[in-house]
């Protein structure tokens, strides 16, 4: 990697600009546009609204546990289809879709200063192939039948059999189906933003000086192209298995006293090549949110991300342990028992890196500047969410710990609170934080407070205490908790609470959304860059800014990305397009 | 201000929680108290990092929170404090690790001495064979599965003939004898989970898998499913009985064998223990009531 100093000079640019698709239309400015932007705005916008799907749901399933046997509408069979789309919406169709399909978009050209994605058309392309993967997945709920319910693992055999919602109508065909569509608009999207940040990238901005932000979005990608693609193939066989009647995963099964036309298929073959994608999937979500947690820190406490370049290997560290831990998820499926000596330490070891991240957020804050922001809130909300799911993961991840707590309420808490909670944290401090830059206002402070606080505690009221239901050894994927002798009154006096509160929190949601709206006439004006932030999106002429985001010429980016207080500058930021040195620079080389 | 006091709160508060809660593991009933034992030293261990990090968090954001006229200190590396706190993780990560792989050695290694038995999951009931008087269960085949055979015992190994069959009704077994559970299925994934046990493994149609564990007091024990297997799954309740040695051989001895369940004559008849036939009407009774909800 060449490093370039101010002193070295900038090289010249060696690619003549490319003509940007200019829009001629309503149509093709606003709908079928290739600007990244507008395209990172329509991800968000369908990703928030599918994943209203997922929170309605979820507040469908507070209502069976925490209120058992008064709601006669939600059968098991419905608490099913609830549990499994709820799941895989909040994973891959809101997590995976507005982290890299809305952020990715939105930020990366901006922060590297290209004017746009290098391939504008196959991204547009990549939002409408998802924008279909949602439409069938939404289908499901009109399918006779109605969705699937197989556990948004939807582990074989019983995904495709009778004795599960969806497993012989058009449930699980549809999902699988969706499933293979997300993946291919996905690997077009993905693939851009593999490419943008390779190529794309303005003159200075060597890979050492990108912010976390877009290290963590690009390493997530690289991660997401790989990982994938062991879950298509997946998809496929089980559509082959169920549509066609092929046994890839189908055994002899004798179901209530029939002999079934399978044989020979193995269930723990499509097991790995679930979580061959699905745990690696669980770091394409965090590392967009670590490298964006790094940059709101950093801003918001106008200090410098401490350990930039530990920061980035950790970063890429995690991303490869992630593709030999996936077993982990399977320490209790009945593969090879010394399958697990391997796989506890290769998940504890991942644990190292991931620590190293944790200390250099929190010795960021040392001897910082903290302002209490919105974002900054969101930001330790994180750290304490993060910190404390991640240490429930090292219960789960030693082998001989998950015994007990696999399949137990304790998985629940534990992966929601790492991420479910943390994440989504993360996003809400993203769009407080980047809000201003793509509206040009601010959005309403005291509504932001308001959800903040009700979020936090609210969403660590609901999954801390459901740690000790696990730990009693009460079973996730329960429809009913009765007649079990392990299920004690005040247990079932918990998940009361527990219900309530996630009726509450999902009601800040509401207030949320109502300021995203709201804000956008009424907010206070932002200026561009309200923050005094240094990296490039905050620098563009416009705000909003303008499809090809720099007007007449690309910044020439002089410094790293995290300028903040240095000695002997006037402003406590430096932008990294401001030539000229201030004092010694002391930019890790 | 606010903000550091509420970060002092939480942690607090979680570790009030943990202490006087009321919600805790189940009284132990088997040898896997080094299970337990792991996860108390995984408790103080993360308890300890959790308190520690939050709060050095609240001390920041109390000390440094934005004042007129502050400034942040600027230094991008401390390559000195950056090792030895990668080091005091990985010594953290091994303490954890080197006692967890200690136990699952244990775990995985089945004592030669254990019995086997077997149980058999399908939708959504337990069974299970014990072996007869020559020690060993006979060989079984998804594809032997019918109303007579129903665990599907392979008729034509001797080892087989002698085998005790427990069809949908409670499994008994002696306190103090490890035994090796032989996992079996005959549809979907199923899981055989007794909370008081700790132990836990799939079952998967087409494989036999296994744990075993060594009862350690006398009781009754609600065996519960613990790997979604259709709707029927939370319903999919079953009993362990473990019994003195004696209670035990008479429970035993009150059992048919497969040669007896598949002899002519005995088919259909009603010469089943009582606790067979209650159990299972039970199972139909509750599974119908799944079907009209």
């Amino acid at each position: 990697m060449v490093d370039i100093t101010p002193a070295d000079g900038i090289p010249p640019a060696e690619i003549a600009e490319v003509e940007l698709y200019h829009p001629h239309s309503w149509w093709t400015k606003y709908v079928f546009s290739q600007d990244a932007k507008v395209i990172a705005i329509q991800y968000s916008a369908t990703a928030t609204g599918i994943g209203l799907v997922a929170l309605v749901l979820s507040w469908l399933m507070r209502l069976q546990l925490g209120f058992p046997g008064t709601f006669d509408f939600i059968t098991p069979e419905a608490y099913y289809q609830f549990i499994t789309m709820h799941g895989m919406i909040m994973v891959i169709y809101l997590l995976t879709a507005l982290f890299l399909g809305g952020f990715g978009n939105y930020l990366i050209p901006l922060m590297v200063g290209a004017r746009d994605m290098v391939f504008p058309y196959v991204n547009m392309l990549s939002y409408w192939v998802y924008l279909l993967a949602v439409l069938v997945l939404v289908s499901s709920f009109f399918a006779p039948g109605g969705p699937t319910g197989a556990g948004w693992t939807l582990y074989p055999p019983q995904a495709i059999m009778s004795g599960t919602p969806g497993g012989q109508d058009w449930g699980i065909i549809l999902m699988l189906s969706s499933l293979i569509l997300f993946i291919i608009g996905f690997t077009m999207g993905g693939l851009n933003y593999v490419v943008t940040v390779l190529q794309g990238r303005t003159r200075g901005m060597t890979m050492m000086r990108l912010p976390l932000t877009v290290w963590g979005i690009f390493t997530a990608t690289v991660m997401a192209l790989l990982a994938f693609p062991a879950l298509f193939v997946a998809c496929v066989m089980m559509l082959l298995d169920r549509v066609l009647g092929t046994s890839f995963f189908m055994p002899a099964i004798s179901e209530m006293g029939a002999q079934l036309q399978h044989n020979g298929g193995s269930p723990i073959l499509f097991q790995h090549l679930f979580w061959f994608f699905g745990h690696p999937e669980v770091y394409i979500v965090a590392l967009p949110a670590f490298g964006i947690v790094s940059d709101l820190i950093s801003t918001h406490a106008r200090k410098n991300i401490f350990g930039y370049r530990m920061m980035v290997w950790a970063i890429v560290g995690i991303g490869a342990l992630s593709f030999v831990v996936w077993a982990h998820h399977m320490y209790v499926s009945g593969m090879h028992p010394y399958f697990g000596f391997f796989f506890a330490t290769t998940t504890l070891i991942i644990a190292i890196p991931t620590a190293i991240k944790v200390y250099n957020w929190v010795l960021t804050l040392w001897r910082g500047d903290i302002h209490l922001t919105i974002p900054m809130l969101f930001a330790l909300a994180f750290i304490v969410t993060f910190v404390n799911g991640g240490l429930t993961g090292l219960f789960l991840g030693n082998v001989v710990v998950d015994v007990p707590l696999s399949d137990t309420m304790f998985v629940v808490a534990h992966f929601h609170m790492v991420m479910g909670v943390a994440p989504i944290l993360v996003v809400f401090g993203a769009i407080y934080h980047w809000y201003p830059k793509a509206t040009g206002r601010m959005l309403n402070e005291t509504l932001g407070r308001f959800h903040f606080w009700v979020t936090f505690l609210g969403a660590y009221l609901i999954f801390f205490p459901m740690h000790y239901l696990g730990l009693m050894g009460i079973p996730r994927r329960y429809a009913e908790l009765t007649d079990m002798t392990i299920m004690t009154e005040s247990a079932h006096h918990l998940n009361s609470f527990i219900s309530i509160m996630a009726f509450i929190v999902g009601f800040a949601q509401m207030v949320f959304l109502f300021n995203l709206i709201w804000s956008i006439r009424h907010g206070r004006e932002a200026g561009g860059n309200p923050w005094r932030a240094t990296t490039l999106e905050w620098q563009t002429p416009q705000t909003p800014p303008a499809h090809g985001n720099f007007g007449k010429d690309l910044p020439i980016v002089y410094r790293w990305a995290y300028d903040y207080s240095v000695p002997g500058a006037k402003e406590d930021f430096i932008p990294q397009n401001m030539p000229g040195s201030f004092g010694p620079s002391r930019e890790p080389a | 201000m606010a903000v550091a006091l509420v970060l002092v709160l939480i942690v607090v508060g979680s570790v009030l929680f943990h202490l006087l809660s009321p919600w805790w593991w189940t009284p132990i009933a088997s040898n896997w108290g080094y299970i337990d034992n792991t996860i108390i030293i995984t408790f103080w261990i993360t308890g300890v990092v959790f308190s520690a990090v939050v709060l050095f968090m609240a001390y920041c954001v109390f000390r440094f929170r934005h004042r007129e006229g502050s400034r942040a200190a600027y230094e991008p590396e401390n390559k000195r404090l950056e090792s030895s706190l990668t080091i005091i993780t990985a010594v953290g990560v091994t303490a954890l690790l080197v006692p967890g792989l200690f136990v699952w050695s244990r775990f995985v290694n089945v004592p030669s001495d254990a019995t086997d038995v077997e149980v058999v999951g399908q939708q959504w009931q337990w069974s299970f064979r014990l072996p007869g008087k020559d020690g060993k269960l006979g060989i079984s085949d998804t594809r032997d599965v019918s109303a007579e055979n129903p665990l599907g015992v392979i008729a034509s190994d001797p080892n087989g003939q002698d085998d005790v069959v427990v069809e949908a009704a409670d499994l008994h077994l002696p306190v103090g004898k490890p035994v090796k559970m032989r996992l079996r299925s005959i549809d979907v994934l199923h899981d055989f989970y007794v909370p008081e046990f700790r132990a836990k493994m799939d079952m998967i149609p087409g494989s036999v898998t296994y744990f075993w564990f060594t009862p350690t007091r006398t009781g009754t024990f609600q065996v519960l499913c613990a790997e979604l297997c259709g709707q029927g799954h939370p319903l999919m309740h079953g009993v362990v009985m473990v019994d003195t040695q004696q209670d035990y051989l008479a429970w035993l001895g009150q059992q048919q064998t497969f040669a007896q369940l598949s002899a002519p004559q005995q088919t259909g008849s009603a010469d089943q223990a009582p606790g067979t036939m209650a159990s299972g009407l039970k199972t139909a009774a509750r599974l119908e009531t799944v079907g009209s909800r």
